[in-house]
């Protein structure tokens, strides 16, 4: 069966959604990602949607589902990358994804992260070593 | 108003979905659409495909290039032969749905077309005719 990767990096988890989704793939990478929470203690999960043109209400309501059972697992999620059409569609169709924290970009995504969780550093070269 | 191209594609499964978002992007763009006005015809299809799987076990639909006052815009038509829909206008309102979903996806499809018509007869199925033209309007 298809699935999409997650990536473990330090104490968050990666997600980069390359293929168009369809239902049973989103419900899949739901289920995957929140196991993946619990069994890492993840304290973040990073989802970038850069590459995917269609968001409908089905997919919009995984994002929120995934948002509301980290929280509830103790981690924060943030979805990146959207695309402006994405999100002009998204608002008109009557998804506001409230409750899902959002960043232009992976970098600022991981920025948000950070900060969220408490550990800002602001020391530019250790951000990565600090998880390692 | 003129029908310049016309093709039938059945759903039968999920994965169907994703072949057919893919043919409406391609006779979008070769329209001209623009990325926005694509995004949302191909959304509010998403929308319309998944209920025609979910509660109508799937149908056909007819993927339309038309063209009035020589401004071209593409018709998509869902035909089911599902249960049909008992009180459309009750479907029709936001927040309302028979399944465990958000309840957007009718009223939202609707919102992001610029026409849009649904027929349906309890026990014998439902059509949903959309459209959405080529400027937006």
């Amino acid at each position: 069966m298809e699935r999409i990767p997650i990536l473990k990096m330090g104490p968050f988890l990666l997600v980069t959604i390359q293929v168009d989704l369809y239902d049973r793939l989103a419900l899949t990478l739901e289920n995957d990602l929140i196991n993946m929470v619990s069994k890492t203690e993840a304290k973040g999960v990073l989802i970038d949607i850069s590459a995917v043109s269609i968001v409908d209400s089905f997919m919009g309501r995984i994002l929120g589902n995934i948002a509301s059972m980290s929280k509830i697992m103790d981690a924060t999620t943030v979805v990146v990358g959207m695309q402006p059409a994405v999100a002009i569609t998204l608002v008109e169709l009557g998804l506001t994804l409230s409750g899902v924290h959002t960043a232009l970009d992976v970098e600022q995504g991981m920025e948000l992260l950070r900060t969220k969780i408490g550990q800002l550093d602001t020391d530019e070269e250790g951000l990565y070593d600090s998880f390692i | 108003m003129i029908v310049l191209s016309k093709e039938k594609l059945p759903i039968q499964k999920e994965q169907d979905v994703v072949l057919f978002r893919n043919r409406i992007k391609e006779l979008a763009t070769k329209i001209g659409m623009s990325l926005v006005n694509q995004t949302k015809l191909i959304t509010a299809a998403s929308e319309l495909v998944r209920n025609m799987l979910r509660y109508g076990g799937g149908g056909i639909i007819h993927l339309e290039i038309i063209s009035r006052n020589s401004i071209p815009g593409v018709r998509l038509t869902f035909i089911d032969q599902g249960p049909g829909i008992q009180d459309i206008p009750l479907a029709m309102k936001d927040g309302y749905s028979t399944g465990k979903s958000l309840g957007l996806g009718l009223p939202g499809a609707k919102r992001l077309v610029n026409e849009f018509d649904i027929k349906s007869e309890p026990g014998k199925g439902t059509t949903v005719t959309i459209i959405r033209w080529k400027n937006g309007f």
